[in-house]
């Protein structure tokens, strides 16, 4: 039984672990597939029931040019593994997820988008090119120059052009793996856009916001902002700019029982970060990993939402609408009384590409657990998103159907028209099934 | 001057792993195996990720004739060197086809052995040097299963522990590792019980502790050396009734 990060759903599929293209080749002959990497997606974009994937024996870092910050690399290697190399020798990657245990490939596929996509745009925007294996088992390398179309529909295309096999994207360079954090309270939604607005010159901002919370103070947020630390800002870290605490690994160590994740508990924790937030305002110097993969210490953190597992929602709803919508999201979902522990806010820049997620506005990511009020109130919040002309995060989703799909991103059409006209259909997840893509 | 390791087999999982291992602690890698140039993407992979020279090296195990030339092609003469080559066949069918069977002895005891020798040769001349190999379980008794894999690497169990005999007043260490179960190439597919079998990964890291600790014979999950220890304590009388 295989899962997404969510653990719903969880489908029996047939596994494969090649070792080489040609491995690969053999199973592209044979039947429809889907290339899956560490399995950080929430739902079942990388469950394939007929042929599953599993892309992580490709690991292996290839080459690294110190003048432009290029690397060059296998899709089965970790982020965590690139970080783990690269920042002790001054260089970070230019746009990263909220999980550093991600495979490159599957950055590729979600078209990831981090603290700093209204700076600097999503994972795709810092990929040189990639090498796409097709379903004729043809190898091809796509980039804005060549084979464009393909490369276009690829970053962020879910594994449903091809298997990325290796690629190249920019790091950046930096000079500690220290951050910068600002904290800012914001007491209501307003004022945490107004914020989102003002600081929108920072390189890394984010919002965790309490969804429970009703009335005045609906929406209330603590705003995130972060710079890379120079060395002047190091004081007496500056013999060891990279010389970070390693974070002690806490492990979730059983399925929590459903009732422990209740609306009692969930208020608590939300109300609980909030003053937490407006205690710590101010600057503080944190460092890399607790600054962008603060979930990362607890491994498994999925097990808290139970054995039935939990469900992302994330849209993102354009700049004009977006107070409208957030708000008519925000009271739907306090109204309800079904929390989430874990709810972010984020300004997004102009997006890029034919399939792509990010859009320019504001875009809200919820996880609810897997239960039939959870589920009815996802698809209030489904046709809210689409009444205020927002769309969905393929990455989160699990549950949404393909009518609700359409209805939001038009592009989804033509995803699956251009996966019938190149041939490429044998590319399959259970989340091309079920979005009839 | 860093210290450098030879991989031989370096593309076995095992091999592979070694390799990581010894260079994230600095030594230089020198990935010898057939077809070598396929180990391109891994030499780059290890080069980087650690900071090390990482070179490959064409090497035919089963032609011994050329083992020297391979000894004096080399970088420098390693201060570590692994042996990670095995080959366990399929028993039915080495057991009446000679061919078939004598790969297994060749590719288990007779390339290993003598390429293993030749290093100690150099090693002793030069008064250092650790030898490392990979032999296994499978040749501490032989059983109806296995018995032409086993008794190869029964045959190389014994020629290391020769070795060390010998070399044991002159500074080289001679490491004989027994792995068990491990999840490799070798055993996929295999369905392996989990508390008897190990990753790759944790052989790597146990080798280099046997190497830093001059331990002389390891099993890398010490529950083999009880279950062997049972096994080899069965009189033959009873051995040869039961199926392993």
């Amino acid at each position: 039984m295989l899962s997404g990060w969510g653990r719903f759903p969880r489908q029996d599929c047939l596994v494969h672990v090649p070792r080489s293209e040609a491995d690969l080749q053999a199973l592209i002959a044979q039947g429809p597939l889907i290339a899956r990497g560490n399995g950080r997606g929430y739902g079942d974009c990388a469950l394939g029931p007929a042929g599953t994937i599993d892309m992580r024996r490709f690991n292996r870092i290839l080459s690294f040019d110190a003048q432009s910050g290029i690397l060059v690399a296998e899709a089965g290697v970790l982020l965590a593994d690139v970080i783990a190399v690269f920042l002790p020798r001054g260089w970070f990657p230019a746009v990263t997820p909220g999980t550093k245990f991600v495979t490159l490939g599957g950055m590729v596929a979600a078209d990831v988008h981090g603290k700093n996509h209204h700076k600097h745009g999503s994972f795709g925007h810092c990929v040189e090119w990639i090498e796409l294996l097709g379903a004729d088992g043809e190898v091809r390398r796509c980039s804005r120059e060549e084979n464009a179309e393909l490369f276009a529909w690829t970053i962020g295309g879910m594994g449903l052009t091809g298997i990325v096999l290796r690629l190249a994207f920019r790091l950046r360079p930096v000079e500690s793996g220290w951050i910068r954090q600002q904290t800012l309270p914001a007491p209501d939604l307003e004022t945490a856009m107004a914020l989102f607005e003002e600081h929108a010159g920072a390189t890394y901002s984010v919002a965790w916001i309490d969804c429970l919370h009703g009335g005045k103070g609906l929406g209330r947020s603590s705003l995130m902002l972060g710079e890379h630390a120079r060395l002047d800002e190091l004081g007496a870290r500056r013999d060891a700019p990279f010389a970070t605490p390693r974070r002690r690994f806490r492990k979730v160590p059983f399925d929590a029982p459903q009732m422990a994740l209740n609306s009692l508990t969930v208020r608590a924790f939300n109300a609980l970060y909030y003053h937490r937030a407006v205690a710590q305002r101010g600057e503080a110097l944190v460092d890399w990993d607790g600054f962008f993969y603060p979930l990362d210490a607890l491994l498994e953190w999925n097990r808290i939402y139970g054995r039935r597992g939990f469900a992302q929602f994330q849209c993102v709803i354009p700049l004009e609408s977006a107070a409208a919508g957030l708000t008519a999201l925000l009271r739907t979902i306090s109204a309800s009384g079904q929390g989430s522990f874990l709810a972010v806010l984020k300004r997004m820049g102009p997006g890029e590409g034919p399939i792509s997620f990010p859009r320019e506005g504001y875009t809200l990511a919820l996880d609810f657990p897997v239960n039939p009020q959870a589920l009815a109130l996802m698809e209030r919040l489904d046709a809210i998103t689409i009444d205020h002309g927002g769309r969905f995060y393929l990455a989160k989703d699990a549950r949404m159907s393909a009518a609700t799909l359409r209805a939001s991103d038009p592009r989804a059409r033509d995803l699956a028209a251009l996966r019938e006209e190149r041939g490429l259909t044998s590319f399959r997840s259970s989340m091309a099934e079920r979005l009839n893509l | 001057m860093t210290s450098s390791v030879l991989v031989i087999g370096a593309r076995s999982d095992i091999g592979l792993a070694a390799a990581h291992r010894f260079a994230a602690a600095g030594y230089d890698v020198q990935l010898a195996a057939r077809n070598a140039a396929q180990l391109e993407a891994d030499a780059a992979d290890i080069a980087l990720r650690h900071g090390v020279r990482a070179t490959m090296h064409e090497l035919d195990l089963l032609a011994p004739g050329t083992f020297g030339a391979f000894l004096d092609s080399l970088p420098a003469l390693p201060q570590v060197a692994i042996c990670a080559v095995g080959l366990l066949g399929d028993q039915a069918v080495s057991q009446s086809d000679l061919e078939a069977a004598s790969l297994v002895m060749r590719s288990n005891y007779e390339g290993p052995a003598l390429m293993t020798g030749l290093l100690a040769e150099r090693f002793e001349a030069r008064g250092s040097g650790t030898l490392v190999g990979i032999s296994s379980v499978a040749g501490d008794r032989g059983r109806a299963s296995n018995y032409v894999y086993g008794s190869a690497k029964a045959g190389y169990t014994a020629f290391l522990s020769g070795l060390r005999n010998r070399l044991a007043k002159k500074n080289v260490h001679v490491l004989t590792v027994l792995p068990g179960f491990v999840r490799t190439r070798m055993t996929e597919g295999m369905d392996l019980p989990a508390r008897l079998t190990a990753d790759p990964g944790q052989v790597a890291e146990a080798i280099f502790a046997a190497v830093s600790k001059k331990r002389d014979v390891i099993y890398v999950k010490p529950v083999w050396r009880l279950v062997m220890g049972v096994i080899r304590a069965v009189p033959e009388r009873i051995f040869k009734g039961t199926q392993l």
